[in-house]
Parts: C-alpha cells; structure tokens; sequence
C-alpha cells in the first residue's frame, strides 16, 4: 500500500487531522470512564480503611515497599520516554521514535518483572486472601480486606499496563508500515495518553498500599 | 509528503446510489458493516429478541400471580422476577433508543457520514451479545434469584442460583454501553455539519448527549461493582459480608450510584424522541428549546446526587435520608418544566393524530403520573410506608414501560418510512398505540393500590383478600402482550408489502429527512449546511423549513 | 379518618395517621396535576386539531416568563412536600426511651421475638395498646425489612447491626406484618401478626407465656459464662470500662470520636473491639465475633442496659 493512501481519512471525516484530533479526544473521554472505574475501587479501599485505620495499618506493613517505588521509579520514567517518542514523532525522526517506544516497552516489561517478584514475595509472606493468608496479630478480619484490595489493584493495573505494551507494539508495527510520520502520529499520541494514564492510576494505587501505616 | 483532502462532493450521487439496506447482501458485509445504520438495525434485532425473553418472564410472573396459589414453584419465580429484571434493565431499555435509532440517527440529523469510531460501535454490538450470551446461559442453566439488586449478603452468600453468571453478563454489558456512549458524545463534539451549533441541534440529538454523558460516568462504577460482587461470591472474601467485617450497606451505596443515573439513561432518549415528534405533529416549534435542553442536561448532573433515595430504609442516618429527599425533588423539577412544555407545544399547532403521536401524547401523560408518584417516594414519611411494595413497582413501570416503551414504539413508527423506505399500515398502528394505553394502565395502576395495602414487592404469594387487584393486574398484562406483538406483525408485513416510502412522509424538518427513504450507505450526497434552527414549523402559514433552509409548503 | 375512600387500608398507630395526612395531602395534589395535564391536552388536541378553524395566529414567542414561572412554582411546592416529609421522617425514626422495649431477630424466614421477660414469640408480636414501643432488631443472616402496613412503618433489618424503630399503636386488634426486603426463597410467606391488647390483656398475656427468666437475667448468665465478668465485674483487677449505667451515655473512643451508648454500640464493642476501644484503656478485649448468636446478644445488650449506677465522668 502506497505511503499516501494511509493518510486518506475515514469517510466521516473531512480532513487527516480532525481525524487524529477526534481519536484523542476519545481518548481522553474514555479516561474519564477509566478514572471512574479505578475510582469507584479507591473510593472502596478507604471506606473499609476509615472504618479499620488499625488493621490496615498493620495489614500494610507486608507491602513489599522496595519494589512499589522500584515500580514507581520505572513507570514515571517510562512515561517520560513515552513523551520523548512522540515528540520524535512530531520531528520525523523515526529512529529515535523507535527506540523511545522500545525503552517505553522495555520499562513497562520491567515494570511487570518486578511486580511479578513482588507478587512471589507476597505468596511467601503468606498474604493472598483465599489462597493462602495468615492473619497477622492486631490485623483482626480486615486485614485481609486491604490485601484483597491490593490484589484487585494491582493486578487491574498491570491489565492496563499489559494493554499498554501490546498498543506500543501495534505502533512498531505501524511505523514499520509508514502509518506514522510527522504529518499524522495521532495514534502514536493517543497510546500516550493511554500511557500516562496507567501512570497516573500507580501514582494513587502507591500511596494506597506502602505508605499506609508508615506515617 | 503532501495530505491528500478527499473531496466530499466527489462521491456519487445517492439518487443513484442503492440504499444501505440493499448495497451488499452477502451476511459478511452485515456482521463485519461499519456502516451505523446496519449496526442499528443489528441491535434492534438483539434488543427486540431480549425484550421478548425478558416478556416471557413477565407473562409467567403475571401468570402466578393471578392466584395465590399460583402456578410457579416459589424458586422459580423468584428466578423469574431477577431475569425479567436484568434482562429487561440491561439488555433492553438501556439500549434500547440509544443503540437503535441513536446509531441510525445521530449521523444524520448532524449531518455527518458515520460515528467517529465506527468499528467501536461494531465491537460494541459484538460486546452485547457476548453479554447476551451470558445472561441467556444464567438464565437456562436456572436463573439467578437474588432481584436485579443484587443486595448482599443474599448475592454473595446466601442466594443458590447462577448469581455469579448473571453478574459477570451485567459486568460485560456494561463495556458495550460504554462504547457506545463514548462514541456518541465524541461524535456530537466534533462531527456537526457546518452551522449545526449547539442550540440549533435537534433534541433527540441533547437527549443522545445527555444520556450518553451519564452512561460514561455511571456505568464504570457498575463494572467495578459487579467485578467485586462477582469476586465475593466466588473466593467468599468478606467484602459485603458483615461477619468478616464488610458492610452490606456499601453494596446497595455503590450498587444505586450507578443504578439511580441508570434510570434516567432509560428516560433520556424517550425524553429526546418525544421532543421529535410532538412538534412534527403539532406543526409547530416546540415551546422553550432552550429550557427543554437544560433541562435535559440537568436531569443528567443532578440524577447522580440522588442514589441514597432508594435507602432511606435501609439504615443510612436521617440527615443522609434528608438531604437525599432535598436532591431528589431539585432533579424532579427540570422533568416537570418538560411537561408543561410538551402540553403547552400543543397550543396553536395543527395537530394530526398518526400512530407516532399517539404514542407520544401517551408518553407525556403516563411519564407525568409515574413522575408525580416518583414525588410521593421522594416525600421521606411516605416512603417509609411504600418502599417494598407494589407502589414502587407500579411507579417504575410506569416510567420504563409506560413511558420509555411508548417512546420506543413513537420512534420505531416515526423513523420506520425512513429506515426501510415502506409506510406501515396507519390504522393498525393506531390500534396498538391505544391498546398499548388501555393494557399498560390496567396492569399497572391496581399496583399502586396494592402497593399501599401493603403488598410487598418480590413475592411468589400474597393474602386472598388482594387477589382482585391481582386479576385486574394481570388482565391487563395479557391486552399488553397483545399490543406489544401487534407491531412486529404489521411492521414486518409492511417490510414487504407497504407502501413505498417518500423521502419526507412526516413533512419533519430535521436533516434525516433529506436523505433518502432508506438512505444511501454514506448517508448525504454533500455535507449539509445548516442555517435554521430546528422545528421551524409554521401552522398558521402551512409551511415548514428544513434545517438546511429549504422552505415547504405542506 | 380517611376510611370512607374506597379501599383505605386500617390505621392503628399514630405513625400511621400522621403518614395518612401527608399521603392523602399528596394524592390530592397530584390529582390536580394530574388532572391539569390532562385537561390541558384534551383541550389543545381538540381545539387545535388539523381540521379545526381555531386561529393560529398570535403564537408566544417568548417562552422564559412562562418557564420561569412554573419551575418556580414547582420548586416551591416541592420544597413545602419535601420539608412536611422530611420533618416526619425524622420523627418516626428518632426512637425516642419507650414504655417498653422489644427485641426481634429476623431470618430466613420468620421473625423471632423476645421480651424484655423472656416471652417469646415466633412470627408474633403482643404489645399492649397506647404505650410507646421500642424495637430493637437484628438479622441472623441476610437484609430482612419488617413492615406494618397498619403503622404506615417500616425498617430494614440489617446483618451486623441493631435498627432501632418505634411506634404506638392506638387501637386493639391483629395487624399483618411483612418483610418487604427481599430475602430468599420464602420471602413471600414471611409473614406474622402484630398483636395489640389493651393493657390488662397484655399484663395477663406476659405471665401465661411460661416463662421463668427475664432477658437481663439470661443475659446475665451469659455475662459469666463468656467471661466478660472477668474484666467487667467489680472485683476484676483488669483495667476495664465499668458497664454500671454506661447505657445512654456518651462513650469518649480511642480515636477521638464519641458514640452514645445505645444497643448498636454494645454489639459493635462486644464483635469488633478493636475499633472501638475507649480513650484510655488498654485495646485487650478479645473479639467475640462468630461466637455468640443474635439471640444471646441481644439478652447481654438487656443485662448491660440493666446495670444502674453512675458513670464516672470524663474530661
């Protein structure tokens, strides 16, 4: 397919850029709706933390707090190569815009290496409700209710995040296609968005579930 | 590398082009379409079939319930009132209008060729039926029996039947009305025809708008509760079970945050399509555009601060109970200026009585008596007397069936020249239109007497001494069932035998109307522009302007 | 007083004929709206039909004064329905001390009742007539809602806490009770009566149930048998709240918050101390969550609520 048929826009559309400028503003919309969904699962954990700060004071001090700001460290700065890729984007500079997108997904694949340790981590502190959970003295029953959130969180979070990695490699793929290029990388700023957003999601789930208790 | 614009008015000319309906006929270019007037008429076929279904259930509970004795094994009518519930609620009315004559329409009275995302809307009929899948299972394998409530801790302890099934196919449900509303509000921003402002913008368009808005922000905090609801019930984790420390109380909070706005996504688009024709058929503007879009708007704002209305038993605190009984009257307030404003559109018109109308005239005045006993169940002392009792049930019904099912057929017969290019049979039409009246208030309105007898809702059985409202109630149920199955009877008839449509039958201003009757896959031959604001009827004169400023005689 | 509109159900409490009034004000006004719609369309539809030689001319262009003036209208009216209800609502669930308390348990399906002397019923409930009855309720298993339709009253009967509600009946006679929360299989059919009797009736009534023991007393048995003596009693060494006339006062808790020590905060402290310890003791008492039925509860709730004495006073 020839370079410039990829720049026809749909039939809905009267020029290339409304395009790109609709699907971010998709985006976004569809971000109010996430932020909703994660919020709706917050709004839960500080229900149940208002109603117990004792048990899950105690309950938080098995978070594995080397890892969760590991984890923060990584993803903002993948955040930052995410923005670095775009703006390579907007210059033309398709190699440099390649290689941003590969530190991006190498970062986010990090990120799921250290979750993944710390997930081990937790099996072994015995902290996976239903599983296998030992209640630790002082945590009373809800205790494992901030466990169950810090299950749910994450692994939701790691969903998107997964998501995320598989949008960056479709990008790879469009780019080695000649889909995106200075002229239209509207998608490429749509998985930004997407991006900063599963950023932005760690950035409360953070204080939720390693900073409790630690005051 | 230069961008090519491609030039509109290139495309060929839809008097020669086929329409959307017969242009590729293979069953791939339906199931794969990106078309949204073949994706409306997609959902139409999933929401009429899960009307029927969730029908069915109905009829067997009005079926038992005609004596105390009954006909049903308790369990299975209890399952049976949960499935009428959940399929009715989430697998008919929230689509219904939105996913239907939203899809097909939007595009066209805005004057564009498609929706912003058109394989969004396509992944979100696909989304619907997998959930429809889902909910047909849980029903087959026996049904869930904890009501479409899901009140914990009978849902996730108690309760024996398909709970987690049932859960799940709401929690996937939820994805495909996200979808679909995401592409509806992007759409209204961004792809207007040039000099479709806002305020010219048709008010089955705000009322698209409006309810689209409210399912973005409502629905998420329903996926997220049925995933933890779903999760309770299979690990047996405490969330909502008070012997491990949950609170049974914050389910039913997070559970009518977004159940409360769902109600009015269900009102919403009735609201908008009753707008479309009331003025069609009364031949004049309606009176106070400018209040009935703000009052749309602010039913959706306000419709999120009142969910705690459905507690007031339930042991929140009084003041709760109180300030919730203040919200709840503000956001009845923009749904009574509708009504004064849908009557007073009559004044001065020159008004025909076609089904459509029929059907709108019905609206206005069973919305209005279900809206004024909403005001006794906002009033904090009555509620206490009427909560969990068939006087809810009569009041709901009179909203969703009385009034949204009213609006859905008004729609169905007003847009159904110009989806398939035949005239259906008027007299039947009106015949149904009145049978629907007579059949819907006979069942229903013996509810509300039942209710304050003291009739609690939900139940298999009931004391001899209430069996004639029972009768009555469930007489009236079978003139319904009637009235319902009568248009699918002439309306197919005429798909094949009606009379062939003309491009305006309803002489109606809005830009659907210049598009051919079916219209042509891309909808309009060249962009419309528009200079007039909508519903520029003029009864005195006998004539209309359409909203791209051809005038009309009539 | 509303008996002669056809169907009206009987009203036998003075909860019941304050809802009477306020629902009866209501049912009027909505007929009059109601009634106003209806005549304004059949009126419209009839004179402005197609082929009617009405003028058309003259039509209001400027639609605000009208808005403007019904929206306030309605808001005004609104707010008189919303403050009659609201001022109601607040008093038939203000449970005020009652001439007598009586407790009941809900589950599936059938409601369970105790007096305060240890009579105790099965999907029944005697109460003599024109004495202001507490209720204290609790749930074994899931949401249940006790319903009177003669009192115009209801409450949900919530797992993991007490609901307290009150009423006074005026006139004798059995009166249907309903659950109206949706409960299980047998939700239908969780049905009782209420029994009003006049005041020697009620007196006879208590003493020909068989019973021995008042619920203090039982209550009182469980007190030792749990071990909250151990802590609790006079001569413990524990370092812990004294209970003597600690129900109806204010409790200062660890947190800073303050609770009155009614029924609900008894069981809250016995099944989650944790969260609720008061300022100054130590956070020892064990957690006795699981291990004693509804029932017992609510017999060691009445034995506390039994204990005389004074408080002593904090800050």
């Amino acid at each position: 397919m020839p370079n410039s048929a990829a720049l026809v826009p749909e039939v809905q559309y009267a020029t290339i850029e409304q395009q790109g400028e609709v699907a971010q503003l998709g985006m976004w919309v569809f971000l109010v709706n996430e932020t909703l969904f994660f919020g709706a699962l917050i709004f839960t954990y500080f229900v149940y933390r208002t109603t117990y700060p004792h048990a899950f004071a105690v309950a938080g001090k098995d978070a594995v707090l080397w890892c969760g700001t590991l984890n923060s460290a990584i993803l903002l700065t993948s955040s930052l190569t995410m923005v670095l890729a775009i703006n390579a984007g907007a210059q033309d500079a398709r190699r440099a815009m390649v290689v941003w997108i590969l530190a991006t997904i190498g970062l986010g694949c990090a990120f799921l290496g250290v979750k993944g340790l710390e997930y081990y981590l937790d099996f072994q502190d015995q902290v996976v409700p239903v599983v296998d959970y030992f209640a630790k003295p002082g945590e009373g029953q809800a205790g494992e209710l901030f466990w169950v959130f810090y299950w749910i969180a994450t692994s939701l979070h790691a969903i998107h995040l997964m998501t995320g990695i598989g949008l960056l490699v479709y990008m790879l793929w469009r780019i080695r296609r000649g889909e995106i290029t200075s002229a239209y990388y509207a998608p490429l700023e749509v998985v930004g968005i997407f991006w900063s957003f599963v950023d932005t999601v760690w950035i409360f789930l953070y204080p939720c579930i390693y900073l409790v208790g630690r005051s | 590398m230069t961008v090519t614009t491609v030039d509109r008015d290139a495309l060929p000319n839809p008097m020669d082009e086929p329409s959307f309906l017969t242009s590729e006929n293979t069953i791939a270019s339906w199931l794969f379409t990106r078309d949204h007037k073949r994706i409306a008429l997609l959902f139409f076929a999933s929401i009429t079939f899960f009307f029927f279904v969730g029908g069915l259930a109905a009829t067997l509970m009005r079926l038992n319930l005609a004596t105390p004795k009954g006909l049903l094994q308790p369990a299975v009518y209890n399952r049976m009132f949960t499935m009428h519930g959940i399929i009715m609620v989430w697998f008919f009315l929230i689509p219904s209008i939105p996913a239907t004559f939203g899809n097909f329409f939007v595009p066209l009275m805005i004057g564009a060729r498609d929706l912003a995302f058109p394989r969004v809307n396509l992944a979100s009929w696909y989304v619907f039926n997998l959930s429809g899948l889902m909910v047909l299972y849980a029903l087959i394998m026996g049904g869930a029996d904890t009501g479409w409530t899901f009140y914990t801790p009978l849902s996730t302890i108690y309760a024996n039947g398909y709970v987690l099934a049932a859960a799940l196919a709401v929690f996937v449900n939820g994805f495909s009305s996200i979808m679909t509303s995401l592409n509806f509000v992007v759409t209204i921003h961004r792809l207007r025809a040039p000099g479709m402002t806002w305020m010219r913008l048709p008010l089955f368009v705000w009322g698209i708008y409006a309810v689209s808005v409210v399912m973005l922000l409502a629905t998420p905090v329903l996926t997220m509760d049925t995933f933890l609801l779903g999760f309770s019930r299979f690990t047996g984790i405490g969330l909502f079970d008070p012997r491990h420390g949950g609170d049974p109380l914050l389910w039913q909070h997070m559970f009518w945050f977004y159940s409360h706005p769902a109600v009015y996504i269900m009102i919403l688009p009735g609201m908008g399509v009753v707008s479309e024709i009331i003025p069609c058929f009364a031949r004049r503007p309606i009176f106070g555009y400018t209040g009935m879009t703000m009052a749309l708007m602010s039913i959706a704002i306000l419709s999120f601060f009142v969910w705690a209305h459905h507690m007031f038993v339930a042991g929140i605190s009084i003041y709760s109970g109180v300030v919730f009984s203040l919200m709840t009257f503000f956001v009845a307030v923009p749904s009574a200026i509708k009504v004064f404003n849908w009557t007073v559109s009559l004044h001065k018109g020159k008004i025909t009585f076609d089904a459509p109308m029929l059907y709108a005239l019905g609206f206005v005045l069973l919305f209005t008596l279900g809206g004024l006993s909403g005001l006794m169940l906002a009033t904090l002392a009555i509620d206490v007397d009427v909560h969990g009792t068939y006087f809810v049930v009569a009041h709901f019904h009179y909203i969703m069936v009385g009034a949204t099912v009213s609006a859905f057929f008004g729609a169905l017969h007003y847009w159904w020249p110009k989806m398939t290019g035949r005239m259906y049979p008027e007299m039947w039409a009106r015949f149904a239109a009145i049978l629907t009246y007579v059949g819907f208030n006979l069942t229903f309105f013996p509810q509300f007497i039942l209710g304050y007898l003291g009739m609690p809702r939900r139940s298999y059985t009931y004391p001899e001494v209430w069996q004639t409202w029972n009768v009555l109630s469930s007489a009236g149920a079978s003139i319904l069932a009637v009235a319902y199955t009568l248009p699918l009877v002439y309306l197919g008839w005429s798909l094949f035998w009606g009379k062939k449509a003309p491009i305006n039958p309803w002489r109606a201003t809005g830009l659907e109307w210049i598009a051919a009757s079916p219209p042509p896959k891309h909808n309009f031959p060249r962009t419309p522009i528009v200079t007039q604001a909508p519903y520029r009827y003029d009864p005195e004169a006998d004539t209309f302007v359409s909203q791209e400023g051809t005038p009309y005689a009539e | 007083m509303y008996n002669w509109i056809p169907f009206w159900p009987d009203t036998a409490a003075v909860s019941g004929h304050a809802v009477n009034g306020l629902f009866v004000a209501e049912l009027c006004l909505s007929a009059v709206i109601m009634l106003t719609v209806v005549a304004m369309m059949l009126y419209y539809v009839f004179r402005y039909r197609k082929g009617s030689d009405a003028t058309r001319a003259g039509r209001v262009q400027k639609t605000w004064h009208f808005e403007i003036g019904w929206t306030t209208a309605t808001l005004g009216m609104f707010l008189i329905l919303f403050v009659y209800g609201a001022e109601m609502y607040v008093w038939l669930f203000q449970a005020p001390r009652g001439d007598e308390e009586v407790y009941v348990v809900g589950k599936q399906w059938m409601w369970k009742v105790e007096h305060p002397g240890g009579q105790r019923e099965i999907d029944a409930m005697h109460i003599p007539v024109d004495k202001t009855i507490r209720v204290v309720m609790a749930s074994e298993d899931v949401i249940h809602s006790f319903f009177v339709p003669a009192f115009r009253l209801k409450h949900d009967v919530v797992p993991g806490t007490y609901e307290t509600i009150w009423f006074k009946a005026h006139k004798p006679g059995i009166y249907r009770l309903e659950c109206t929360q949706y409960c299980g299989l047998q939700h239908a059919t969780m049905q009782g009566k209420v029994v009003v009797m006049t005041g020697p009736d009620y007196a006879h009534w208590l003493t020909t149930q068989g019973v021995h023991e008042s619920m203090a007393e039982q209550g009182e048995k469980l007190f030792r048998a749990h071990g909250c003596s151990g802590c609790h009693g006079a001569n413990s060494t524990v370092h812990a709240p004294s209970l003597n006339g600690v129900f109806g006062t204010y409790v200062h808790l660890q947190d800073g918050s303050v609770r009155l020590a009614d029924e609900a905060y008894l069981r809250d402290c016995i099944l989650n101390p944790r969260s609720f310890t008061v300022a100054g003791y130590p956070p020892i008492m064990p957690d006795f969550s699981g291990q004693i039925s509804e029932g017992d509860l609510m017999k060691i709730v009445a034995y506390i609520q039994s204990l005389s004495g004074k408080q002593e006073t904090r800050r």
